[in-house]
């Protein structure tokens, strides 16, 4: 296959037009001692059935199951058959970055409306365009928070791995080593967190539902961190947004998240979406795209890219962050999800997964042995002892065409986090439970 | 403009619904209660379709015309690499699901990782970026790392050409470094005694683009990674402009140490209006150790993770775009050894095309044949006429191609940034070339016009200066 559209007699052409005999008039500049001698060392060109016959076979070698019980930071949710539809249209697909305006109106509004969704949904005043994933979103809050004499960066145990590293990747490279406070029965240390916090805080990061798919007492976290004059990040499940108290309510100074259960495919964990909001007077501190409505010299309403000035192309080394990329096609395909599901619909997706959680904690924790590791409440995630090795029992489970939860070992026991969504059918859930019978 | 979303919903519509619930409802207790309204927009699904369809006609790709936006490789995005990112196996895959039952990914990420590491004379690599941005902040997180590592501590010092796009300083920053900017010599290159000057004891990398930003082949590459190394500082490239050299020379072999690839330029991936990307990283033997976790190995028969000795940790979730790099492989499978030196030619043959067409009215500060993008300035006439760089890409608007970047490199005044890509024909180029033309003819004949341009689009310039001074950044919903 070749997308070069030129033939070789135009490519001749073209080079006679220029006044050069051969193409290798044009490569002078390059040193013939860093000259690739010969070809690339890899496979030669190839037509698309061949290619697609090789990339089928390596997607046949992935077991996709038919039931799901696992989450963890990526969420099997239904998606619609219209998001991908229309957020496939070739024209928002190979577009770049909106420069242009006037011949971007198209990618614009969708990011304003994007904007204004993920506002609708935190609560928040303000919100970004969207960044490269939920754990870049995170660190990202972190850093927009730190400052001269606000350095020390808290962050609880209690939140997703991941973020957690992702976090300490990015603090560690600019010079911060996050202070971690301990869990206790699987939700922040109050006690800790109040110790840790102090006039050098800028800002203490949680998850709201936890890690273990538990609910914080958010409510007195705010009103530590606060009293200590530092800010509040909280991490959110955009979908569980639609029935928990949202970060706004709480007083939080920025919410953030994993976009990826609005739309988005699992995917094999990408690409996502993060999403970051803020209060009104943080505006300025938020990294990444934002888009704004205007006007035109007409008075016609217009979007454009809009408080540049906090940018690396206009700020270079005192840009607070190097991102310019906002996932624009995923942000979309978020925008377009919640349009299609609409205020009742994404109610009723969040109602579904809490209440099929919950009746599958209840039929799994009714097995003996499978108790739930931590009391508290939850929305859609739990995590339960485990009463045999995890391995042969999730083995059981992938026989039977279901992906069961994540075993993780908690304080040197055996443990499963479990995930259900809309997409589980009580059917599902019972025959899940009896293999679990099965295996005691 | 068209109305938003927000503004075509009507209570009580719906589009998208759910079977009915077939367990008992569990009512969240009021202490931790949703209490505010969620004023998502309430639209059928013709509605939406609608909505968003005549959107899309208000958006431009690479689909719909020319896109010469310098430093940003609009090249045509195949067919088949959507078809290839939408199979089953790919898409509904938990990326924890057990490393056996994923064996299809982890082959496409050694397989694409083994050759753009061949593309590039790199010896490891990492999928995890996002973006070019984040490839760069990973790469230099892991650059400091390897100082540190070697107990290098006073290495805090990052060399960046002023030439340099925008988020190599801002990566540097990110990455904990300081920022020594070098400037460039009038013919637009790496200034030798300069960076002779520059480098020292503290000096931990120099960060270059190769092609530069002004289109040029640093020739004297060779004796500029001598220089750094001699230092002990190590040589980061930025990838952003693989497009014009590979297949021809590797990184690898020019002397640096790392790289990021901008899989959505070089290699074909649609950029979607601003991302998903993908930004891997790839490097030398030294620089390994260091990658983020994890890494994909082959033992034994099975691909399966692992997690490098001295790793800087993760940059993101899970393991980067993985739909995005899987377009990348597909590509590279598709046009193969000798696919990839011909995009390279091609590339460099367009924008050298176009540049020598342009010369006789345009003024090109830099001489000599181009890579695959060239500047152009426009100071001279916005002197006699007063057009600006802007003006004239508003005027190109109006001919339906895509402006080239404006206002970079900062080091050339008014200047536009014109990267054809190889995947453009004579006749598109001619066709552009004469509406260039005639946009600078305007200039003369009817300057108002072209400050008046564009009036084909559905709105005109919008004013940025109140979108600054009175942010409106979303609609305010009164239901």
């Amino acid at each position: 296959m070749s997308y070069v559209p030129n033939t070789l007699a135009q490519r001749e052409e073209m080079l006679l037009a220029m006044g050069k005999t051969c193409l290798e008039d044009l490569f002078t500049a390059i040193p013939a001692d860093v000259r690739v001698d010969g070809k690339l060392d890899i496979p030669g060109a190839q037509s698309e059935i061949e290619v697609l016959g090789t990339l089928e076979e390596m997607a046949g070698k992935n077991k996709v199951f038919k039931t799901c019980f696992r989450g963890a930071g990526a969420y099997r949710h239904f998606i619609p058959g219209v998001v991908r539809h229309l957020a496939g249209r070739a024209e928002f697909v190979t577009a770049y970055t909106p420069y242009q305006a006037e011949m971007s109106q198209g990618v614009l509004q969708p990011i304003f409306e994007y904007q204004t969704m993920i506002c609708e949904l935190t609560g928040m005043d303000v919100s970004n365009a969207g960044v490269y994933d939920g754990a870049s979103a995170a660190a990202e809050a972190v850093a927009m928070f730190q400052e001269r004499k606000r350095t020390k960066v808290i962050v609880s145990a209690t939140v997703k791995p991941m973020v957690l590293e992702t976090i300490m990747t990015y603090s560690t490279a600019a010079g911060t080593q996050p202070v971690i406070i301990s869990a206790k029965n699987g939700k922040t240390d109050l006690a800790a967190l109040a110790l840790a916090l102090d006039d050098t805080t800028a800002c203490f990061y949680m998850e709201q539902p936890n890690y273990y798919g538990l609910v914080e007492d958010a409510q007195q976290i705010a009103d530590l961190v606060h009293a200590a004059g530092a800010k509040l990040i909280m991490g959110c499940y955009p979908t569980a947004l639609a029935v928990l108290k949202t970060p706004a309510e709480y007083g939080a100074d920025a919410a953030v998240g994993e976009a990826q259960p609005l739309g988005m495919s699992l995917a094999f964990g990408g690409p996502y979406l993060g999403f970051m909001a803020v209060k009104t007077v943080d505006t300025r501190r938020l990294p990444g795209r934002i888009a704004g409505q205007t006007t035109d010299k007409a008075g016609r309403t217009a979007y454009v890219l809009t408080l540049q000035a906090r940018e690396q192309h206009i700020r270079r080394e005192k840009a607070g962050s190097s991102i310019c990329s906002n996932q624009a096609l995923c942000a979309l395909t978020a925008t377009i999800y919640c349009a299609a599901l609409g205020k009742e619909g994404l109610r009723e997706v969040a109602d579904q997964c809490c209440a099929k959680a919950h009746y599958a904690a209840e039929q799994i924790t009714s097995v003996k042995g499978y108790n739930f590791t931590y009391d508290g409440l939850f929305f859609n995630e739990f995590l339960t002892d485990c009463p045999v090795d995890p391995e042969p029992l999730l083995a059981k489970l992938a026989e039977n065409d279901i992906l069961g939860g994540l075993a993780i070992k908690e304080n040197g026991k055996s443990g499963i986090l479990w995930c259900v969504t809309e997409m589980n059918t009580k059917a599902e859930i019972d025959r899940m439970v009896s293999i679990l019978k099965e295996a005691i | 403009m068209s109305m938003l979303i927000f503004e075509i919903s009507k209570p009580g519509r719906r589009c998208s619904t759910l079977p009915k619930c077939d367990v008992d409802f569990v009512a969240v207790p009021e202490e931790f209660k949703r209490n505010i309204p969620m004023n998502l927009p309430e639209v059928a699904e013709i509605d939406l379709v609608r909505h968003y369809t005549n959107l899309s006609r208000n958006a431009f790709g690479v689909d719909n015309g020319f896109y010469p936006l310098g430093s940003c490789t609009m090249k045509y995005n195949p067919k088949i690499n959507e078809d290839v990112a939408a199979l089953k196996g790919f898409t509904a895959v938990h990326p924890l699901q057990p490393e056996e039952t994923v064996q299809g990914s982890l082959e496409a990420m050694h397989v694409l990782g083994d050759r753009l590491c061949k593309i590039t004379g790199m010896d490891a690599i990492t999928l995890q970026p996002a973006a070019g941005a984040h490839g760069e902040f990973t790469g230099l997180s892991m650059i400091k790392a390897y100082q540190l590592d070697k107990g290098e501590t006073q290495r805090n010092k990052l060399i960046v050409p002023d030439s340099a796009h925008g988020t190599n300083p801002a990566s540097a920053v990110m990455a904990g470094f300081t920022v020594v900017n070098i400037p460039s010599t009038p013919e637009g290159t790496v200034d030798i005694d300069a960076l002779k000057k520059a480098v020292g004891d503290d000096t931990a990398a120099l960060m270059l683009t190769n092609p530069n930003t002004v289109g040029l082949f640093e020739k004297d590459i060779v004796k500029i990674a001598e220089i750094v190394h001699n230092a002990g500082g190590l040589l980061y490239y930025d990838g952003a402009n693989l497009n014009a050299v590979m297949g021809i020379t590797r990184p690898g072999d020019m002397g640096f140490d790392v790289t990021h690839l901008n899989l959505h330029k070089t290699f074909s991936t649609p950029h979607g209006g601003g991302g998903p990307g993908s930004g891997p990283v790839a490097c030398k033997a030294i620089l390994a150790p260091f990658l983020p976790a994890p890494v994909v190995t082959f033992n034994n028969g099975a691909y399966t993770f692992a997690k490098p000795a001295k790793s800087i940790g993760r940059v993101r979730s899970f393991y980067g775009n993985f739909l995005v790099y899987i377009r990348a492989l597909t590509y590279i499978m598709s046009i193969g050894a000798e696919g990839i030196r011909e995009a390279a030619e091609n590339a460099v043959l367009n924008a050298n095309y176009m540049m020598e067409m342009l010369k006789d009215s345009y003024d090109v500060p830099f001489g000599g044949p181009c890579m695959h993008e060239f500047v152009l300035s426009i100071e001279r006439l916005k002197k006699q006429t007063g057009i600006s760089a802007a003006d004239i890409a508003k005027g190109l608007v109006d001919k339906g191609i895509h402006p080239p970047t404006m206002y970079f490199p900062l080091i050339v005044p008014e200047a536009l940034m014109l990267e054809p890509t190889e995947t453009e024909s004579r006749e598109t180029l001619d066709n552009a070339i004469r509406a260039f033309k005639e946009v600078y003819a305007m200039a003369f004949d009817n300057p108002q016009a072209l400050r008046d341009a564009p009036l084909t689009t559905p709105v005109g310039r919008p004013d940025e200066t109140t979108a600054v001074r009175n942010p409106i950044l979303s609609y305010t919903v009164n239901n």
